[in-house]
């Protein structure tokens, strides 16, 4: 409100400019306004349109409890039926796995970065976690065929995707956990201390804990990324129409692979059921995501 | 909430002592339960750098043979046959040219429009209407990329044809704009591409723009400024460097994007004319390693792809790089 009329009082008593009628200020005034309204509402279009498009082509196969109950196995692209279960069940399981092996890793170096970081060392963590965020997915799905399978000559199963997910997963958790923990206030830290509690049992015991909600959002924004992500899994996760749990023998089917798979079917019941998949994998990082925001918004550090 | 660079409120304020971030406290007892968990703290800091160095080894260890084998010009060839291992000839001018040219329609039209948004949710949304407005934009990075890819080629490509007809029919004189006749084109990636980065812009400069001083707004508007002369003298240039920075981190992954480029863009048989076109189809590195991932099977044809993986690697290095050190310097300006 305050900004409000601080904003409106100069409109109101500007003085004509010299050589700038003022009528031109004003006018260039409301014309900014008027496109930043327009460029907000333009960003939403896509948005909408997108959400909107899979909602309606794929909500009539979600719906059907076979959906969730059924695989693919034994039916064709000319068939309708059968569910997505396998590969909902192989993008949990990978996600989950990715995130067992990358909470760990970048917790503990957020913790580094924040309670011990100190001079070049720190800095070239940091500088790395960065260049780690923008590392291209399909780069990180290459390192991990070129030690998996050519270095090692492992065959591609479920664990070398979860293997390049952790690439891309690691620097989503490393931010958000260091962000949470510069936010705990230092007086608790200093308390412990006071109390003579060692450095690292006031990190385990109060730092940690003071920050638990805000690195679970982390968590779950890092997991949200790496379900929806594709590249790496066309390299190392060939596409299989039955459940599999092993991660390490066979194929495992995912949604995005899934969805991969049928893509260019033009028979009606495959185009169905990639939709359908479209929508089940949006649901699945939307969850995630609202999950992660709401633990946030009620969860926070606060002062 | 995360920031998209690492550099937070927390950053700008010092503590009491006024010990700077990225410190620590010095407040190790020397036991033994301090000393293990502060190395397994530093030795996952060294993990992260061994990681992304790892990436770099790895990639040029399996792509210099294949470069070294290579029968053209890695650089400059637009060939791609890799099929013979005894006769590999491939180059990626081509990938380079697509990918380019795609990354730049998506940054011309995704910067402008979200530092716009940006500076609609920081200075011009009504008050309720800014924090929803900010997470409705971040949704859009929630959405895979593999659904923008089906999105783009079901849904948008057949609304967006005819604007690309209209193009070559009015502007084909231009070489950007000959007709090809491909409908799954680098124009349409771009712009598919600018929707995909525009959270990442949005969210970036929404950031630098909150932290502008509010001494800095006032002050403008003490002197007799309109509200847009205020955000053209003291927003934006303040802002500048976290735009420039949002703008190499979108760029960084428009660069890397894969699967929608794989689902969108048309692939060129062997051979065909070069045309400057942007109303043509290709491949950029990304979606050229992707479209080929099932055939991987010797380690030369696959270190071939692996060299294209390495320049995309390196390309996105550089980008995010500059991203870095350009907000780094802003740092040390503002303190």
């Amino acid at each position: 409100m305050s900004t409000d009329t601080v904003a409106k009082a100069p409109e109101r008593a500007a003085p004509p400019a010299l050589g700038h009628p003022a009528r031109g200020r004003a006018f260039r005034d409301q014309l900014a306004r008027v496109v930043m309204w327009v460029a907000f509402l333009i960003a939403l279009i896509p948005l909408v349109w997108i959400l909107w498009t899979v909602l309606s082509k794929g909500v009539g196969l979600v719906l059907d409890s076979q959906w969730w109950t059924n695989s693919q196995k034994g039916i064709t692209s000319r068939r309708e039926g059968g569910g997505a279960v396998h590969a909902i069940q192989g993008t949990l399981i990978q996600g989950v796995t990715t995130s067992v092996i990358s909470v760990p890793i970048g917790v503990m170096t957020a913790i580094y970065l924040v309670e011990y970081g100190r001079g070049k060392f720190a800095k070239a963590v940091s500088f790395m976690v960065d260049i780690l965020t923008g590392v291209p997915s399909i780069v990180a799905g290459l390192f991990v065929y070129a030690v998996w399978v050519t270095t090692f000559g492992f065959q591609r199963v479920g664990f070398a995707v979860c293997l390049a997910l952790v690439l891309l997963m690691i620097p989503v958790i490393v931010r958000s956990t260091e962000e949470m923990l510069k936010l705990v206030p230092n007086e608790l830290r200093e308390a412990s201390y006071a109390l003579g509690v060692p450095k690292w049992k006031t990190i385990v015991r109060v730092v940690l804990p003071t920050a638990f909600s805000g690195i679970i959002t982390g968590v779950l924004l890092g997991l949200a990324r790496v379900m929806g992500e594709t590249a790496p899994l066309l390299i190392l996760g060939p596409y299989t129409k039955s459940i599999a749990t092993d991660l390490f023998g066979g194929y495992m089917a995912t949604l995005p692979t899934m969805i991969n798979q049928d893509r260019t079917e033009s028979l009606q019941p495959a185009v169905d059921r990639v939709w359908a998949a479209a929508l089940t994998l949006i649901l699945l990082v939307l969850i995630l995501n609202l999950a992660g925001r709401v633990i946030a918004r009620f969860g926070s550090v606060t002062k | 909430m995360a920031s998209v660079t690492g550099v937070s409120v927390a950053d700008e304020l010092p503590g009491p002592d006024g010990r700077g971030p990225l410190s620590g406290d010095n407040a190790g007892t020397g036991r033994l339960g301090d000393k293990a968990f502060a190395a397994a703290a530093k030795g996952s800091g060294a993990l992260v750098i061994g990681l992304v160095t790892l990436v770099g080894v790895f990639l040029l260890w399996q792509a210099i043979p294949a470069i070294a084998d290579d029968k053209v010009n890695f650089l400059t060839s637009r060939e791609w046959s890799v099929s013979d291992s005894d006769n590999l000839r491939f180059g990626i001018v081509e990938l380079l040219w697509t990918t380019v040219a795609a990354s730049t329609i998506a940054m011309l039209i995704a910067v402008p429009v979200g530092v716009a948004v940006a500076l609609f949710i920081t200075q011009y949304s009504p008050r309720w209407l800014s924090r929803p407005a900010a997470s409705i934009i971040d949704l859009l990075a929630a959405v895979p990329s593999i659904v923008y890819g089906l999105w783009g080629l079901k849904t948008f490509t057949p609304w967006f044809d005819p604007f690309q007809i209209w193009l070559s029919d009015h502007l084909g004189w231009i070489p950007l704009f000959s007709r090809t006749g491909t409908s799954g084109t680098i124009l349409l990636i771009g712009v598919v591409l600018s929707i995909m980065i525009l959270p990442i812009v949005t969210a970036l400069s929404r950031e630098v723009f909150a932290q502008t001083p509010v001494t800095h707004m006032e002050g403008a508007l003490a002197l007799g400024a309109t509200k847009w002369e205020m955000i053209r003298t003291a927003v934006l240039p303040f802002g500048r460097p976290g735009v420039i920075s949002a703008a190499m981190l979108a760029l960084g992954r428009a660069l890397g994007e894969t699967i929608a480029v794989t689902i969108i863009v048309s692939t060129l048989p062997q051979g065909s004319k070069w045309t400057w076109s942007l109303l043509n189809g290709g491949e950029t590195f990304a979606s050229r390693i992707a479209n080929n991932a099932g055939e991987f099977d010797s380690p030369a044809k696959t270190g071939a792809f692996i060299a294209a993986g390495l320049v995309l690697f390196v390309l996105t290095f550089i980008v995010n790089a500059i991203a870095r050190i350009v907000i780094e310097r802003r740092k040390a300006f503002t303190e």
